[in-house]
């Protein structure tokens, strides 16, 4: 409960510091009715693999789910080649692990698969083999990628489990010019 | 639970104040001098570039103008009402205009409320991003006619855009509409078209839109390419979704699915038009019998490419476009396949005709603009003072997004071939190519922060520049009632408020004065 209630903090405390960095602090209530509203009423949006859901479902699930507790390393490797280490529970999408700990990786569409700003290159096919197969929908979007390879993934389809320790993700390098002027999809 | 949670909130409310400091540094006693940054347009391209600016650049106060009294472009009158996920993105972008360096100013028309020339006096940076309001045109016979309507008026009419509320396209007196072009957008119209109404409902629709297409006889759409299959110019996502669509039968002629060698190396170079091929040929083995079941058609209609548009029997609008049979040639030049006309035509019935064919942007007073082509003369987003070698850089004016490279990715030798040559990034559809986006804001601020770390755009001799104040004691000069952030925040909650009870997002406010009378300006 003490680690559930921690990572429910940390959410609390992320969306704070949005909103402080946005430098207005009492919004908060308008902006969770705003996304409450935007959950319920709009039929056709994809289940938004989050940490909301997450924090729903441990809430009512009531007995301590021991796997949520646990915690992999990852690794994301910056553009300019630097490196950030960070523990990420299981259960958790990389787009939410890199959000929470300030690593810029867009996230357009908040993880509903409607974009594709959250692409990571996983850099060890072992590890790429170890993920579920892409769905339809993810690879609609892996498509629209800028710089595809062969183990891109979407952030936020990429789970936490404890296979994954000690993955390393990379942040497709900006290849700019080319993709501003005539951007061509890789093949596969 | 509730117990953690109240802990949870006083752990939170403790640190809150904690956190005040990051984000305010920039004001701090060593506050670096200001750098005065206007952006013209509040879609994507606007939004994100003042982000990344504010990021970039800690003295920069970045003012955005738009003409509307509401920000965000086309994620509000582009991107279709029943793509809700595709909208999230307003999420960030309102972040953007919450900080404190950051302001909006609605309803503030370039070239008419306010001059470039002013901008440029008041800003040290002026980066435009006003986009495509206008449409490329066919240029063919009859294209004047009633029931002939460009996609973006369409698609900005059950958008509620205040500039195209009175559209009215007749749905009434045909069953047919024909749709020129097969990109994503060409999709978007053909669905909104087909889409079971009840699924519509729901949406941010606007209601006459609804009530209009509840009243549809429309119950075939023709969706025309000029090439082939493996051509097309629509993506995996919005061809999945249209393929899908409850008591639809896709009609795909078998014949057209058949490739050449010049095809198979296409698909073989890339993958999204292996994907959107492959989607393809199976709704065609899919829908191949069973037609009873179905109540309406999707028809995909390859090689045929528009010649004249044909006066209905009493002659007072659309009755039939006239197609010419294409067939696919290697250009030497370019190593595409392009369509040649075959001189063999064929007629199609319709009531509604919707061109999607690519948008144009427009040129302002003071502004270089290449009129061909549709686009400001730029090298890296500096906006040179004409096309020609000996072009010089306009200091401290920028482009992006489509005003910078155009909405197609045409070549525009050819105004004909638009349509087929739509490039996947520059889609109304934008956000699914976001990254794109990103990486070209990057690149496009960049070259500012270049160019301020020059000294190119606050030269010592220049305190002439007030940015903010400046803009705001012309406005005042002129009369010009502005809405701010708050007013769009306004008119933002009556919209969400009037949609509550019919059970959609919002119901939006689709009149200028109304939406003016909203905001409280």
């Amino acid at each position: 409960m003490l680690s559930r209630i921690s990572r429910i903090g940390a959410r609390l405390l992320r969306e704070a510091k949005a909103e402080t960095r946005a430098g207005h602090l009492i919004s908060s209530q308008g902006s969770l009715y705003q996304r409450h509203v935007n959950r319920h009423s709009a039929p056709v949006v994809t289940p938004v693999l989050s940490l909301r859901n997450v924090l729903f479902s441990t809430a009512t699930s009531g007995g301590p789910d021991e796997s949520s507790q646990e915690k992999i390393s990852v690794t994301f490797v910056n553009k300019d080649g630097s490196e950030k280490t960070i523990s990420v529970p299981v259960g958790m999408s990389m787009l939410e692990a890199a959000h929470e700990n300030d690593i810029e990786l867009e996230g357009a569409c908040e993880g509903s698969l409607a974009c594709s700003t959250c692409h990571v290159i996983v850099m060890d096919v072992n590890y790429y083999n170890k993920l579920e197969d892409p769905t339809d929908e993810e690879n609609d979007m892996l498509d629209l990628a800028f710089g595809l390879t062969e183990t891109s993934r979407l952030g936020c389809q990429v789970i936490a489990k404890p296979e994954l320790d000690g993955l390393r993700l990379a942040l497709p390098a900006a290849t700019r010019n080319f993709a501003v002027d005539g951007y061509v999809p890789k093949p596969h | 639970m509730v117990s953690g949670l109240r802990i949870l909130s006083r752990v939170v409310g403790k640190l809150r104040p904690l956190l005040v400091h990051g984000p305010t540094r920039g004001f701090s006693a060593s506050a670096p001098e200001p750098l005065h940054v206007c952006v013209v347009g509040s879609g994507p391209a606007g939004f994100y570039t003042a982000e990344k600016m504010l990021k970039g650049h800690e003295g920069a106060q970045v003012d955005i103008i738009d003409r509307l009294p509401t920000p965000f472009g086309l994620v509000r009158s582009g991107v279709a009402p029943d793509h809700p996920e595709t909208k999230i993105v307003v999420n960030q972008f309102s972040r953007v205009a919450a900080n404190d360096r950051c302001s909006f100013f609605g309803n503030v028309t370039l070239g008419r409320d306010i001059l470039l020339s002013e901008l440029r006096k008041t800003y040290h940076v002026v980066v435009l991003a006003y986009g495509a309001e206008s449409d490329r045109s066919l240029g063919i016979p009859g294209e004047d006619l009633k029931g002939i309507h460009s996609a973006r008026e369409f698609v900005w009419w059950y958008n509620g855009h205040p500039d195209m509320y009175d559209l009215s396209p007749d749905f009434r007196n045909t069953e047919s509409a024909v749709v020129l072009g097969q990109g994503n957008v060409a999709l978007d119209v053909a669905r909104i078209l087909l889409r079971c109404k009840t699924e519509l409902a729901t949406t941010d629709i606007s209601d006459y839109a609804l009530d209009a297409l509840r009243g549809s006889t429309i119950r075939k759409v023709y969706l025309v390419g000029r090439r082939g299959p493996v051509q097309a110019a629509c993506t995996a996502k919005e061809l999945r979704e249209i393929l899908g669509l409850k008591n639809v039968r896709v009609c795909i002629k078998e014949a057209d699915l058949v490739t050449s060698p010049a095809d198979e190396e296409e698909i073989r170079n890339s993958r999204i038009q292996r994907r959107v091929y492959e989607l393809l040929c199976k709704a065609a083995s899919t829908h191949k019998d069973n037609n009873y079941k179905y109540q309406k058609e999707l028809h995909f209609v390859f090689f045929r490419r528009p010649t004249r548009f044909i006066a209905s029997e009493n002659g007072s609008k659309v009755g039939a476009v006239q197609l010419e049979k294409t067939a696919l040639k290697v250009d030497e030049v370019t190593g595409k396949q392009v369509a040649v006309g075959t001189g063999e035509f064929e007629e199609l019935k319709c009531g509604l005709v919707l061109k999607s064919i690519g948008y144009k942007s427009l040129p302002v007073q003071g502004l270089p603009f290449d009129k061909t082509r549709g686009v400001v003369p730029n090298l890296r987003g500096r906006v040179l003072s004409c096309e020609s070698e000996t072009a010089t850089v306009e200091t401290g004016l920028y482009v992006v997004g489509w005003l910078k490279r155009g909405p197609t990715g045409i070549v525009a030798t050819n105004l004909h071939c638009a349509e087929e040559t739509v490039v996947l990034n520059w889609n109304p559809e934008i956000i699914g190519v976001v990254t794109i986006f990103i990486s070209h804001f990057d690149t496009q601020v960049a070259s500012i922060l270049e160019d301020d770390k020059k000294g190119v755009l606050r030269p010592p001799s220049d305190s002439e520049k007030h940015g903010r104040l400046g803009l705001l004691e012309i406005l005042e000069q002129k009369n010009v009632r502005f809405v701010p952030f708050s007013g769009w925040e306004k008119i933002d909650s009556k919209e969400k408020m009037a949609g509550q009870p019919r059970n959609k997002p919002r119901e939006k406010i689709t009149t200028w004065d109304g939406l003016l009378e909203a905001a409280n300006v």
